[in-house]
């Protein structure tokens, strides 16, 4: 799925400069699940972007079927982000003025489905995390767990190859990120997502097949793969 | 999902809408009042200047007197001799005098600048008209004869008011009239440019190619009900009988009077005030409004002497609280408009930027969702676009039922024209000046006992329209303001979506939300 060859990630402020990534390469199997553990400020964060096309990385290139990352111009990342990749943000990000339903649908607006079938897949994606009932909901009115499982299944209505979950349990109870994690373990098992998830939670981490430590730009692998 | 999405938006920012929305419908408004008041103004002065210059004349020529030329200037002199008149018993001589001469401050010039005129290119027509103003004189005089004789040297008789004089010096008793008459010859041929043409048939007849050279006159109608004369009677000018054979009335509203008292065949005219072959005003009619400029250079290339006035020269000749309502529209209402428009835009810019700011979170989990930067700008343009519409909407009931509380209240401005073709005495006809001046140079001239200076030079010919106001509002007005209102949107959100929707994904999560 990525083959990741020496990258790095500097941001410059001012005079001074963060190097966030150094040197990193990693190869990501299909269907892998993956979790990267680390300190704050490690640059986890910064490698989950580069891998979904948030952002391109200082040097170095990230190879996605075959398509480099690194180099792409804006719309090819623009088609990365809408086609393939999933993403499951830290603090959910979801509109406040649209209804859970809407907000999955959101998702679609850049792939041109018509209108009924967005409705109807948002519907099937909100039913799969188990919040048919609550569709016409606003953000606001659900709780933490609920807010995040309509972000996983914004992030999934697309059927992207690739779901990227950034501290998706961070804002959570234990129990709820139980669930969370369930859930996400499940889709990935039923869909044959590659999926990698940043977490700086061990007992979340321990669940998962393959683990990756970034600490001040770099990365280390924990399980023996 | 651009509407569902557009209209949830509003609706939760509902305070920000309003704001923006009425600030947008406040200067749209004001833009449309100042405009429809101001083409009301506008189309007040063209009813002005068409009462006193006819429909279709874009550029009148004439010529302005020298002061001390013999032409006319002031309402002339009356030079009595002793041996004037019939001497009567009780010591006075009775005295009748009439001056024909041209209007004060102008003078006549030769006829063939008409040809001149007619000559030029993108001219399509050319009157020509002589106007003048009958001055006359009757009454009583004390016999100075008589006076000398009894030893006591002519004092002034005594003071007169409204032109009727009616005084008694110590010498003898006097009493007299002044009456005036604003005479115009026209060709009775040509009827498609002049003052005739916001005139429509009172009474009788109106002038026709026949006419010419007849003993022949169509009087104002106000003029002729005052002097209780009706088509058929005869009237004296420059000691000739003329036949009334008509009365016409203004065509630009009830009771207004027209350019002149009396109409004659202009040949008639000419020779009753002893001015053949001359004129006193060209009506130049031009074949396009974009020609008037180079015309009215080109009349004052051939007639080097001549004062050439466009609509233009003619509408800042417009006094009175016309032209008070003009300059206050034009300046005033101009720059309030364009602040007020500048301030709405603004508001709209700023509160858009600040929404888009707090929500550059958002927009970036758009971008990561994939949406392309154009679809997020849209986004926001599309909010502020509707909130623009909102605002220009309201704004267009808003102006429209200021400017129908305008019209309703029925401001009546009046102004006077045609003070300006004299020249001299400048504007001296403010409003309803032009009347004052009449009768403040009557009683100038009841002053003395003989030879009266000059009274009011200007504003004789003043005529004093009242028009109501009359504010329309146009369809393009109101497209416009709307326009602009959703323009003043789509600035804002462009201004303001396009920063946030550059910003990679990953640097608009950065951003504190
Ligand atoms: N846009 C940016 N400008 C400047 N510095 C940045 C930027 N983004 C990240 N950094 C810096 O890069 C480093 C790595 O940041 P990153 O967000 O990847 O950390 P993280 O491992 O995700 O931390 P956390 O667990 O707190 O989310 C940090 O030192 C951070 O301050
Ligand atoms: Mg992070």
């Amino acid at each position: 799925m990525y083959q990741i060859e020496n990258v790095s990630k500097t941001y410059t402020q001012g005079k001074r400069t963060v190097h966030a990534l150094r040197d990193v390469s990693l190869r990501i199997a299909d269907g892998e699940l993956l979790s990267v553990q680390g300190p704050t400020g490690g640059g986890k964060s910064t490698l989950l972007q580069a891998l979904g096309g948030l952002d391109r990385p200082t040097s170095g290139s990230i190879m996605l079927d075959g398509k480099d990352l690194a180099t792409m111009n804006d719309a090819g990342l623009t088609r990365v982000r809408a086609e393939t990749v999933g993403f499951v943000f830290q603090n959910f990000n979801l509109i406040p003025t649209l209804t859970a339903q809407e907000n999955v649908e959101t998702a679609l607006v850049p792939m041109g489905v018509t209108k009924a079938d967005r409705a109807r897949r948002a519907l099937e994606a909100l039913e799969s995390v188990g919040l048919g009932e609550r569709a016409d909901h606003l953000p606001g009115e659900l709780s933490g767990g609920q807010q995040q499982r309509v972000a996983i299944a914004r992030a999934l209505v697309k059927n992207p190859t690739v779901l990227l979950a950034d501290e998706p349990t961070g804002n959570l109870d234990e129990e709820t990120r139980d669930e969370i994690i369930d859930l996400l373990e499940g889709l990935w098992k039923e869909q044959g997502l590659t999926l990698v998830m940043v977490t700086h939670d061990s007992a979340v981490a321990a669940r998962t097949p393959r683990r990756i430590r970034i600490a001040k730009g770099r990365l280390k692998e924990l399980t023996g793969s | 999902m651009f509407l569902t999405y557009l209209r949830r938006e509003l609706r939760n920012r509902r305070k920000q809408t309003a704001v923006v929305a009425i600030g947008l419908a406040v200067a749209i408004a004001l833009v449309m009042v100042v405009s429809s008041v101001s083409a009301g103004v506008r189309d007040a002065q063209a009813d002005v200047l068409e009462s006193v210059y006819g429909v279709g004349t874009d550029i009148t020529v004439t010529q302005n007197a020298q002061p001390g030329e013999g032409g006319g200037f002031g309402p002339g002199r009356f030079d009595f001799d002793a041996e004037d008149g019939e001497a009567t018993d009780d010591g006075t001589r009775e005295i009748a005098q009439e001056r024909l001469r041209t209007s004060p401050g102008t003078t006549a010039f030769d006829a063939s600048a008409l040809d001149t005129v007619a000559g030029l290119d993108d001219v399509t027509g050319v009157a020509a008209t002589l106007e003048l103003t009958s001055t006359s004189f009757s009454g009583e005089m004390p016999d100075f004869d008589q006076l000398s004789e009894a030893g006591e040297p002519g004092a002034a008789p005594g003071q007169a008011g409204d032109g009727d004089g009616q005084g008694r010096g110590q010498g003898g008793p006097s009493s007299f009239e002044i009456d005036q008459q604003t005479i115009t010859g026209i060709n009775p041929a040509a009827d498609a440019v002049g003052p005739l043409t916001t005139t429509e048939v009172a009474d009788g007849r109106t002038f026709e190619a026949s006419d010419t050279g007849a003993d022949v006159a169509v009087l104002d109608a106000v003029y002729a009900e005052q002097e209780e004369i009706a088509v058929g009677d005869t009237i004296t000018v420059g000691g000739t009988d003329l036949e009334v054979i008509g009365t016409v009335a203004s065509t630009t509203g009830e009771g207004v009077e027209t350019a002149a008292n009396v109409y004659l065949p202009i040949d008639v005219a000419a020779t009753l005030a002893d001015m053949e072959g001359q004129v006193t005003t060209l009506y130049v009619q031009v074949d396009s409004s974009s020609n008037v400029e180079a015309v009215s250079t080109a009349i004052g290339a051939q007639l080097p002497d001549a004062t050439v006035s466009t609509q233009a020269d003619l509408a800042e000749g417009v006094s009175g609280s016309l032209s008070t309502a003009a300059s206050l529209v034009s300046t005033l209402g101009r720059w309030l408009s364009v602040i007020v428009l500048l301030a709405a835009f603004g508001l709209a810019i700023l509160f858009t930027v600040s929404g888009v700011n707090r929500r550059t979170r958002e927009l970036g989990t758009l971008k990561a969702l994939g949406w392309p930067q154009r679809r997020v700008v849209g986004q926001i343009a599309g909010e502020s676009v509707a909130q623009g519409l909102i605002g220009g909407v309201a704004g267009v009931a808003l102006g429209g039922l200021a400017v129908l509380a305008v019209n309703l209240s029925g401001i009546t401005l009046s102004g006077s024209a045609g003070a300006q073709i004299g020249g001299f005495g400048g504007r001296g006809g403010g409003p309803q000046m032009g009347q004052a001046m009449q009768d403040a140079a009557g009683e100038a001239a009841g002053g003395g006992p003989a030879g009266f200076g000059g009274g009011g030079g200007g504003g004789l010919t003043g005529t004093v329209s009242d028009v109501v106001l009359h504010a329309p509002v146009s369809l393009w007005i109101v497209v416009a303001a709307v326009g602009l209102a959703v323009l003043g949107g789509l600035v804002a959100g462009v201004v303001g979506g396009q920063r946030a929707a550059r910003l990679r994904p990953a640097e608009a999560f950065r951003s504190l939300a």
